[in-house]
C-alpha cells in the first residue's frame, strides 16, 4: 500500500509507554533527497518518532513505510536507514578507522578496499591521518563527524541525525549546520533531522515538522511556517509573534477584513477556507512587519499606542508598545538604520503602522 | 580547584580504624605462613628456625598433586560455567525491563547468605534421588551455584558502564544480535569477564563445604587438607600448603579486581 509517492510515509503513528501517549496520530510524508526536521522542545516525542523509524522502537498502530516498504516487520539492521545518535555511540573499544568501518563486515571487501573507502570518508568529514585515533582522544564535534562518516559509508537511504549539533558550543555548531548542509547536498540522501533549536531548523531544512506533545501542528516549509503558521502554539514555537483577538466583517480575494481590538480595521492574509464573516479569530504579526514612528505616518494603517520599554540591541532595537484593548504589550523589532540618540527608552505616545499583508490568520480562534 | 575538596581531606580517626580493621582481618591468616617455615612439628611460640622442609615435602607427596589436578579442573570448568551463566544474567538484569527484576536479582544472590551446608545437604538429596554418583562433576554443579552470584556482581557495573546506544549503533550499522554481542558487548565488558573468570576461579578453589557434600573418590585440595588433619605430625604441611594457596587466591582476586578496575568508574561517569 503505497498511497503516494513519498520516500518515507509515516501514517497515523501512535505510541504508547504504558499508559503515556508518547506519539499522538502522526502522520508526515518525506521525500526523496529532502533535508526534513522535526522540531520541537524537549520532550514532545522528536526521539520517539525518529527511534521508531531506524526500528528501535516499534509503533503501537500506525504504519511505517520507507521506499514503498512497510517497516513493522523489519529489524534495525535490516533498515535502509543509518543513525546518527545524540550521544554519537562512538564505540570506545575501536579506533576512529575501525569505528567507521563498522558497518562494512557484510560487504566482505579486502582490507585495502576497505581502507580506502574509510579514508575517502575521512576526507570527506574534514578528519584525515585520524584514523589511527582512540575513541576517546576525540573531541565532541570529531565525534560528531566520525558518526557521520560511519553511517554515510554504507550509503543508506536515509540518514536520521538526533540533535547531532546539540552537546557542541555555538561557534562549532554554526560551523557544523553548513558543514551538514553541504555534505547532504553532496551525498544527495535523505536527511531526517531533529533539533529543539527552530533557528538550526530554519537554517538547514527543506521542510520542517513542528511537533508538540506528540503531535504534528504543521508540516511545511521555513518560510511557510514563520510567514503562515497554521495556529498560536507554531506562531509562538518559531521567532516571537504578536497576537490580536477580532472578528471577521468580509472576506474577498482570499483576504479577511477583521476588526481587530485596539487596531481597528485590519485586512489578513492566510485565510482558512471555513473563515465566514462574523466570525471571530485570532491575528497574528510578527515584530518585524510594525513600525513605529512619533509621528502620525501619513499612509497605510496604523493605530497609535504607548511606547513602554525599548532595548537597544546595536544592529536592531526591540520596543514594547501598549495598545489599548490589548492584554500583552505589542513587540516590535526595527533595524537601527539611523544612529541611534538615547532617546528610545523615553516613555511616550508613539504609532503603529504597518503595511497591506502583514498580518495573518490563525486556525485556532 | 587544587585544594582537596573536604571529603577528600585525611581523617585520622577514619584512617586508625581502617588499620585496626586490616590487622583483626589479617593477622590470623598471616601466622599460617609464619608457622610454615618453622622448623618444628609443633605449632607454638617461640619459633624454632627456619625452613622449607614442609613446602619441599609437599613438592613430593603424589596426592597433593592429585588434589590439585582435581581442584584446577573443577575451578576452571567452575569459572567459565559460572561467568558464562553471570554474563548473560547480568546482561539480562542491567538491560531489559523484566517484570519483578528486584526479587528476582535477589533470588540469583541468594546462595551469597545461605548456609553452605543447606545448599549442599539440598544438593546431595537432589543429585542422590536422581541416581547422580558423586564425582568432580557434582562438586562443580555446587561450585556454579555459589559462584554464580560473585560472577553477576562482578560483571553488572560493567554493563550498566556503558550506553545502550552503543549496541542499538551496531544494529543500526547492520549487525544482527549475536554479531553486536561480539563485535561490541563482549569486548566492552570483557575487563569484567576476565576479573569474573579469576575471581570465580579462587572461590571455586577455595571451596569446602560444597566440595564436602559432593565430592565423589576424588578429592579436591580444601578436601584433601581436611582429610590431612587428622594426623598431627603432617601438619606443618598443610600448613604450607594453605599458605600456597593463600597466596595465590589472594593474587588472582587482586588481578581481577585490577583489571576490572575502570568498571565503578566508568559506570558512575554515566
Ligand atoms: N522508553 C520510554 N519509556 C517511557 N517513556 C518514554 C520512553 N522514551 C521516551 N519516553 C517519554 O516520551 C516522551 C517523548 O520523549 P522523546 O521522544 O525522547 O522526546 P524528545 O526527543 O522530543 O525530547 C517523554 O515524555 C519521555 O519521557
Ligand atoms: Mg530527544
Amino acid at each position: 500500500m503505497t498511497q503516494n509517492d513519498a520516500f518515507i510515509s509515516i501514517r497515523n503513528v501512535n505510541k504508547f509507554f504504558g499508559k503515556f501517549q508518547a506519539i499522538a496520530d502522526v502522520s508526515i510524508d518525506i521525500q526523496h533527497g529532502e533535508f526534513f526536521s522535526l522540531l520541537g522542545s524537549s520532550g514532545c516525542g522528536k526521539t520517539t518518532l525518529l527511534r521508531m523509524l531506524a526500528g528501535f522502537e516499534s509503533p503501537t498502530s500506525g504504519e511505517i513505510y520507507i521506499d514503498g516498504q512497510p517497516m513493522s516487520d523489519v529489524p534495525p539492521h535490516h533498515r535502509p536507514v543509518n543513525m546518527v545518535f545524540q550521544s554519537y555511540a562512538i564505540f570506545p573499544h575501536l579506533n576512529v578507522r575501525d569505528n567507521i568501518a563498522y558497518g562494512l563486515r557484510k560487504q566482505k571487501l579486502a582490507r585495502a578496499k576497505r581502507y580506502e573507502m574509510v579514508d575517502e570518508m575521512l576526507e570527506l568529514i574534514k578528519l584525515p591521518d585520524y584514523g589511527d585515533r582512540k575513541a576517546n582522544e576525540l573531541s565532541g564535534g570529531q565525534r560528531q563527524r566520525i558518526a557521520l562518516a560511519r553511517s554515510l559509508i554504507l550509503r543508506p537511504k536515509v540518514l536520521l541525525l538526533d540533535e547531532p549539533l546539540g552537546a557542541l558550543d555555538k561557534q562549532l555548531r554554526e560551523q557544523m549546520q553548513l558543514e551538514l548542509r553541504a555534505l547532504q547536498k553532496t551525498v544527495g540522501i535523505t536527511f531526517v533531522f531533529v533539533t529543539h533549536d527552530q533557528e538550526e531548523a530554519l537554517t538547514l531544512s527543506d521542510r520542517i515538522a513542528v511537533m508538540a506533545q506528540g503531535r504534528d501542528l504543521q508540516v511545511d516549509t521555513p518560510t511557510r511556517l514563520y510567514e503562515n503558521p497554521v495556529n498560536r502554539d507554531v506562531a509562538s514555537f518559531i521567532g516571537t509573534m504578536n497576537f490580536f483577538d477580532g472578528t471577521v466583517s468580509a472576506i474577498n480575494d482570499g483576504i479577511a477584513k477583521v476588526d481587530a481590538v485596539g487596531l481597528g480595521e485590519v485586512r489578513a492574509g492566510n485565510v482558512p477556507s471555513g473563515l465566514r464573516p462574523g466570525q471571530s479569530v485570532c491575528l497574528a504579526v510578527r515584530p518585524e512587519k510594525l513600525t513605529v514612528s512619533e509621528n502620525a505616518p501619513e499612509a497605510g494603517s496604523n493605530a497609535r499606542g504607548l511606547l513602554e520599554n525599548a532595548a537597544y540591541l546595536g544592529e536592531r532595537s526591540h520596543y514594547y508598545v501598549r495598545v489599548d484593548g490589548v492584554s500583552q504589550p505589542v513587540a516590535v523589532s526595527a533595524q537601527n538604520r539611523q544612529r541611534a540618540d538615547g532617546k528610545a527608552e523615553d516613555k511616550r505616545p508613539v504609532w503603529l503602522s504597518w503595511d497591506e499583508n502583514a498580518f495573518v490568520v490563525l486556525e485556532d480562534g | 580547584m587544587s585544594h582537596t575538596s573536604y571529603i577528600k581531606r585525611p581523617n585520622r580517626p577514619l584512617q586508625f580504624y581502617a588499620a585496626l580493621f586490616l590487622i583483626v582481618l589479617y593477622v590470623p591468616v598471616l601466622f599460617l605462613p609464619l608457622f610454615s617455615f618453622n622448623d618444628s612439628v609443633y605449632v607454638r611460640f617461640p619459633l624454632k628456625g627456619f625452613t622449607f622442609q614442609w613446602y619441599v615435602e609437599l613438592m613430593d607427596r603424589e596426592p597433593v598433586w592429585a588434589a590439585l589436578r582435581n581442584s584446577i579442573q573443577v575451578g576452571i570448568a567452575t569459572s567459565v560455567f559460572a561467568t558464562g551463566l553471570g554474563m548473560f544474567a547480568a546482561k539480562a538484569i542491567t538491560r531489559y525491563r523484566i517484570p519483578g527484576k528486584g526479587p528476582l536479582v535477589g533470588f540469583i544472590m541468594l546462595p551469597l547468605v545461605v548456609p553452605g551446608i543447606i545448599f549442599g545437604v539440598a544438593l546431595l538429596v537432589l543429585l542422590s534421588r536422581m541416581g547422580i554418583s558423586l564425582s568432580l562433576y557434582t562438586v562443580t554443579i555446587g561450585h556454579v551455584i555459589v559462584c554464580l552470584p560473585f560472577a553477576i556482581a562482578t560483571m553488572i557495573p560493567r554493563f550498566e558502564g556503558f550506553d545502550p546506544a552503543i549496541e542499538e549503533a551496531s544494529a543500526d550499522l547492520g549487525e544482527n544480535a549475536w554479531w553486536t554481542f561480539w563485535r561490541v558487548t563482549f569486548p566492552m565488558v570483557f575487563p569484567g569477564v576476565l576479573a569474573s573468570l579469576l575471581l570465580t576461579f579462587t572461590v571455586s578453589f577455595d571451596e569446602f563445604i560444597m566440595a564436602f557434600f559432593l565430592t565423589g573418590t576424588d578429592p579436591t585440595l580444601p578436601m584433601y587438607i581436611w582429610a590431612q588433619l587428622r594426623f598431627p605430625k603432617e601438619f606443618p604441611s598443610i600448613l604450607a600448603l594453605a599458605s600456597i594457596i593463600l597466596v595465590v587466591s589472594f593474587v588472582l582476586v587482586f588481578l581481577g579486581q585490577w583489571i576490572n578496575r575502570d568498571a565503578h568508574a566508568a559506570a558512575s561517569k554515566k
